[in-house]
């Protein structure tokens, strides 16, 4: 898991059957002091995060399983937004 | 599994339903020296009580971490990477 800034949403109206109807977001991946780290990636939102939020991720193919449906072919999900990083 | 130090704490009230009651860590990867190693990241802990400046083993894998949960290889656990041990001493090398 790792930390992010949304910095973004992301509309797509012709997406890979399971990917309808969920959010996307625009995220910067950041390191421990909140500095950018790599580049700007699209997540699926599983918790109503918006733009400016920092939030928390879960990559590769766990991000899947963040989601109710049996499968989604995402390979990023915001899971949490951060109230505070104590590093 | 990866050695790591704990560099503190990550607070954060709006989270999915599988992160509830666990801690949830920023960690980074040391050397078996104890020297920063590659890029940190975030780990939940559940059963080790591990704290800030600890040295801890982090299995990130997350059908093992399904596992270590007590679910089915094939649950839905949005998690992939769990402290699994607090290191004592690294020897050898």
């Amino acid at each position: 898991m790792y930390l992010g800034r949304v910095v973004g949403t992301v509309v797509a109206s012709v997406v890979a059957e399971g990917l309808a109807g969920h959010k996307l977001l625009l995220v910067q991946p950041l390191d421990e002091k909140k500095a950018p780290r790599g580049g700007v990636e699209v997540a699926v939102d599983t918790v109503r995060a918006g733009p400016s939020d920092l939030v928390f991720l879960v990559g590769s193919r766990e991000a899947a399983l963040a989601l109710d449906a049996s499968f989604v072919p995402v390979d990023a999900a915001v899971v949490g937004i951060v109230d505070e990083v104590f590093a | 599994m990866t050695l790591c130090k704990v560099l503190g704490p990550v607070v954060a009230t709006v989270k999915h339903e599988a992160f509830r009651g666990l801690k949830l860590f920023v960690v980074q990867p040391v050397d078996e020296g104890g020297t920063a190693a590659g890029d940190s990241f975030l780990a939940v802990d559940r059963t080790t009580g591990a704290g800030e400046g600890d040295t801890v083993l982090v299995l990130r894998e997350g059908t093992g971490i399904r596992q270590l949960f007590g679910m089915a290889p094939s649950g839905k656990l949005p998690i992939r990477s769990c402290v699994v041990g607090i290191v004592d001493a690294v020897s050898g090398a």
